[in-house]
């Protein structure tokens, strides 16, 4: 056999080869994703013009996804930036995370809570620019007092025993250093807190002890960060909210079972349950006496969800309407995730997750529950903070 | 292009070598295996197959790596040895894929998932793939009844004359530490009785860097990271016997299955989380048992019978997160019976009857143990006249359930929950296949085949879908789908210049899924599901395979194979989701690329053999709404695998080496799931 031959054919393997690259030629590299924008609404008139010059969104996006992703809507432009964290921050490998859980504003920070990427991730608050991090394990949310951030955590301490259950913790961070500077242990899987006074109320979930779900607000004084109380109020608590009448308002998930999602209101004065509200809460915002709030409801009759937008007056603890989208809106939102009213215009922002794996919907209605615009938003649309001057 | 330039003159430079070995191998010429199968029935049914030295020629590890050289099939692969591999067979989603090992169906009733990366190659000697069905009708009920089939036929002993036993050893050693000794021994133990055994071990730390990185529009770096994938260690054993009986007329083979292995699951690489620490042991084993008999000239039978015990333990120990420790425990037990009879001599029909039994056991919350009972029969008939073949079956499936719920409390009246077990099932479901020869003998022409079919199927809904605590629902309907498809194959040899034999096939097709069972967001709190049958999907595609076996002068011989895949999978689920640029309505379905395909090219020369291969998936994205957030890249492989056969003393070996992802390119088949670059492995093997 010739040895021209042999190398023939090893020329045309070669050949083909190159052959199927060229035909393969397509892969690229992977671009920093620019902001999105996109108008939504008219250019705010000057004398219409609040201290409110905008909110962030941020996007969940499902988990592993690392599609948490945080957008900008710019009143005084009436337009929506998607997606602007990598841009902002583009030498951020793997950009925000994967699970955005909360998002605040304090101070000339704006931080947002990346529930499994374990950290919150600590921005300018109008850049949107990277300062830091603080990392905290299973973060949950985040809220304010004198210079501090507290932050509620799922993850306890690590045992080496597989009975362990473990509690969750609020952490103490400072804002400056971002070093997390105390643990406070509260009862299982605590969710949402708030900041009355000296004291941290949080609300206890036990999300992870099914069937046992936790029943309890923890009661935390700041200056010697300890717990000092649990107050009894019904399973599974997720979020709360102090008017300014004295009361907190406690929203249960429920266990899914026998007991359904409500909404309950502990007396500060006395610390304990006074009443509740025959409404369920799947989130809530307040504004002066007016409690926003919806609700989604597995209904195993009509194989479906239920959804209610309720308005409940926490001055005469009532509930004033079930439903205020009045124009029909609420027909086309698949699963409401969000929920935000603008403190002076009241316009009422709610988002749609759909099925949370695909784009979400940001809808802003006005005060008379008609909607003005909607816009495409990231993968689980949910956590709001508004930016004021 | 600097590198293919580098990489050609590398083959060139290897060239006076493979020369200078001819010289002392002149007289050692080893004896080729050929396998004749007769074609009693002439494939009615669109199918692919790789078999015998083709496929050791892949030097493919898993099945799951072999099957991606077949047209229409995505494969899912979370990366690494032990990684999650699943496939997906014209889009129809990896639950309509039948997966039969030795003629008997691997089960889990669980999720519906066969992890490919379980069966390793060693002692394979035949992956088939058929869309629809076996080109078949003597065959159990079941075989009738998936949308897509895949059959694994593990090697049957063979002795050359006066050879009492076949012994066989491989060792495999390479990239991300990998460590795979296995032995086969096949003993003759009378004229008509042989045994076999096999034996496999592996080890891989699942070890390798990956890489991601991105750029500004300009083209400057924006980010670059490395990183090395950890959690992705396995251990694996594997033990299987059998015994393989003949006689005048008709067969039976007895086997035992034994699987046993431990591994990390390295999941998701996301933003601060680089490591994970969840972990899988899993735990299979069955016994199977197959007869068939020619009764009379007319008559045959088959009988099938199998139980399976499926063992697996999860655990994520990671106390920031759930902890979560549960065990399952599946079981199975399945016979059936098949009789075939002649009519005429070109008319057979057929009547199947199957029954399976499965059992869920979970350590879950709540679990309400499901115990399932499925019946199924079909009958099939095929017949030829003139130059026309034509099969048709009509399959009857009967699902029975039974549950054990704990109480909680008082009574039943629990609003937040189901009650009850999933209505029985009666399905029935037809298919037909037809396969026409147009020109007869006519010259050239008469190795043309026209065929079309039509099937409709569904799968059943998982254990998962139907009880899996809070997630579950009874109400579920099985999921259906319905196949049109017509192509043709020009199959024969050709002995015209450098070409010995031509296989050309294409199909186009058209198949729709409805009833698609889907995770929609059930009430309140975050990622609470409800299995819900919301999707249905269209499917339109073309796959074209061409295989050519060259006749070069001086005994080299070449083999070369095209692969190509056209799909349109689009989603139709929500047609509120309408946005024309973003909406899901209309896009295309998760992870289905437009097009994708492989090359390969198989050269032998005496001793020596080597082995190119190609493999190409074009963009997809990882939702259906296709905007650029989901966007993921084009991929695609070349590996290199090179080997020579050797003698001494008695010994017959052959060592080889492979080279696969030779560019080294990092890419994810799943989003976060990085697989490995640049890897390597060196295999020797030994017969005695």
């Amino acid at each position: 056999m010739s040895k021209q031959y042999f190398l023939s054919l090893m020329a045309v393997f070669c050949l083909s080869l190159v052959f199927c690259l060229s035909l393969a030629s397509c892969r690229e590299d992977d671009v920093v994703f620019e902001p999105e924008t996109v108008p939504v609404d008219k250019p705010e008139s000057p004398s219409a013009h609040t201290s409110v010059r905008g909110f962030y969104l941020l996007n969940e996006g499902n988990m592993g996804s690392n599609k948490s992703t945080l957008d900008y809507y710019d009143c005084e432009t009436g337009e929506y930036l998607r997606n602007i964290f990598a841009a902002a921050n583009p030498s951020v490998p793997k950009e925000l995370g994967d699970v955005g859980n909360d998002v605040r504003i304090y101070g000339g920070k704006l931080y947002a809570v990346i529930n499994c990427s374990n950290k919150v991730e600590v921005m300018d608050r109008y850049t949107a620019r990277r300062l830091g991090q603080i990392d905290i394990p299973n973060c949950r949310y985040i809220r304010f007092h004198e210079g501090y951030a507290y932050v509620s955590s799922y993850a306890g301490p690590v045992e080496l025993n597989p009975s362990y259950e473990q509690l969750g913790y609020v952490a103490k961070v400072d804002t400056a250093t971002f070093q997390v500077l105390d643990r406070c242990l509260v009862g299982f899987q605590p969710d949402e807190l708030e900041i009355v006074g000296n004291t941290i109320y949080v609300a206890n979930s036990g999300g992870y002890m099914f069937p046992n779900y936790e029943s309890t607000v923890s009661v935390i004084d700041v200056p010697s960060f300890t717990e000092t109380r649990r107050i009894e109020v019904a399973r599974n608590l997720h979020r709360l909210r102090a008017d300014k009448r004295g009361n907190l308002w406690v929203s249960s998930r429920g266990d899914y079972y026998a007991q359904p999602s409500r909404l309950y209101r502990i007396d500060l004065e006395t610390e304990t349950l006074a009443d509740s509200l025959d409404i369920a809460v799947s989130n809530f915002f307040l504004d002066g006496d007016s409690l926003y709030l919806y609700s989604v409801e597995w209904s195993y009759v009509s194989m479906s969800n239920e959804i209610t937008y309720g308005i409940v007056d926490v001055a005469r603890r009532e509930i004033i309407t079930r439903n205020f989208i009045t124009d029909g809106t609420e027909r086309l939102i698949r699963i409401p995730y969000g929920i935000m009213v603008h403190p002076r215009t009241k316009d009422i922002y709610i988002t749609d997750a759909r099925n949370y794996v695909s784009p979400g919907t940001l809808y802003c209605f006005d005060k008379a529950g008609k909607q003005k615009w909607n816009v495409r938003t990231g993968d689980i649309p949910a956590h709001f903070a508004f930016l004021e001057d | 292009m600097f590198f293919v330039r580098t990489f050609c003159a590398g083959l060139l430079l290897a060239s006076p070598v493979v020369s200078f070995a001819q010289s002392k191998l002149d007289s050692l010429q080893h004896l080729e295996e050929v396998t004749v199968v007769a074609n009693r029935y002439l494939e009615v049914i669109p199918s692919q197959k790789l078999s015998g030295e083709k496929l050791e020629a892949l030097g493919s590890f898993s099945v799951a790596d072999a099957i991606r050289y077949f047209s229409g099939v995505q494969i899912k692969d979370y990366g690494g040895i032990g990684g999650l591999k699943t496939v997906d067979i014209r889009s129809m989603g990896t639950n309509h894929m039948g997966v039969f090992y030795d003629g008997v169906q691997l089960g889990n009733a669980q999720n519906g998932q066969i992890d490919l990366g379980k069966f390793s190659l060693d002692n394979i000697e035949e992956i088939s793939l058929y869309n629809g069905q076996k080109s078949e009708i003597f065959q159990p009920a079941k075989d009738f009844g998936s949308a897509g089939t895949i059959y694994l036929r593990t090697r049957r002993p063979q002795f050359a004359d006066g050879k009492p036993a076949n012994l066989k050893a491989a060792f495999r050693a390479g990239s991300f530490d990998l460590a795979n000794p296995s032995v086969l021994w096949e003993q003759k133990i009378g004229e008509n009785l042989s045994s076999s055994f096999s034996a496999e071990y592996i080890y891989s730390s699942g070890k390798y860097p990956f890489r991601y990185r991105k750029v500004f529009q300009d083209g400057t770096v924006a980010w670059d990271t490395t990183a090395v994938r950890k959690n992705g260690d396995i251990h694996s054993l594997r033990l299987e016997g059998g015994l393989h009986g003949f006689s005048d007329d008709g067969k039976w083979n007895a086997k035992a299955y034994f699987y046993d292995s431990e591994k990390g699951i390295p999941g998701a690489i996301v933003n601060n989380v680089w490591k994970r620490s969840q972990r899988q042991w899993d735990r299979n084993f069955f016994l199977q048992g197959s007869f068939q008999k020619r009764l009379s000239g007319e008559l045959e039978a088959l009988a099938n019978l199998k139980y399976a015990n499926d063992w697996m333990r999860y655990l994520n120990p990671d106390t920031t997160l759930m902890y979560i420790d549960n065990t399952f425990r599946q079981q199975e037990l399945y016979a059936s019976f098949v009789g075939k009879y002649s009519i005429l001599p070109r008319w057979d029909v057929s009547l199947s009857a199957d029954y399976q039994w499965n059992i869920l056991d979970a350590s879950l919350q709540d679990f309400v143990y499901p115990r399932r009972n499925t019946a199924l029969t079909a009958a099939a008939t095929a017949f030829e006249w003139k130059r026309l073949k034509v099969q048709a079956s009509l399959l009857a499936t009967f699902v029975f359930e039974d549950v054990t719920r704990i109480q909680h409390g008082a009574g039943d009246a629990q609003p937040g929950r189901q009650s009850g077990k999933a209505d029985d099932k009666r399905e029935y479901t037809p298919a037909a296949f037809l396969s026409w020869q147009p020109f007869g003998e006519a010259k050239y022409l008469s190795p043309l085949r026209l065929r079309a079919f039509y099937k409709q199927i569904f799968r059943m809904p998982t254990f998962n879908d139907l009880y899996y605590t809070d997630v579950g629902n009874i109400a579920l309907r099985p999921e259906y789908t319905t196949q049109y498809n017509l192509g043709f194959q020009y199959a024969g040899d050709w002995n015209r210049g450098l070409i010995a034999r031509l296989d050309v096939q294409a199909d186009a097709y058209y198949n729709e899924v409805t009833d698609k069972i889907i995770a929609a967001p059930k009430g309140n709190g975050q990622y609470r599901w409800m299995m819900m049958n919301l999707g249905y999907v269209e499917i339109r595609g073309i796959d074209v395979s061409a295989r050519i076996d060259w006749a070069l002068p001086y005994g080299v011989r070449l083999h070369t194979s095209l692969n190509y895949t056209f799909q349109k999978a689009q989603d139709f689920s929500d047609p509120s989701d309408n946005d024309p640029r973003a909406g899901t309505w209309g896009g295309l379905i998760a992870y289905i690329p437009r097009h994708n395909g492989s090359a390969v090219a198989s050269l032998r020369w005496r001793a020596w053999d080597m082995n190119y291969s190609f493999i190409y998936v074009g963009e997809r994205w990882h939702n259906s709404s296709n905007i650029r957030e989901n966007y993921e890249q084009p991929w695609y492989t070349h590996d290199l695998t090179m080997g020579k056969t050797f003698r001494f003393m008695k010994l017959k070996g052959k060592i080889s080496a492979e080279v696969n992802n030779v560019l080294n390119q990092y890419y994810d088949v799943v989003l976060n799931y990085p697989m490995p670059g640049r890897n390597y492995k060196l295999i020797l093997k030994i017969e005695i």
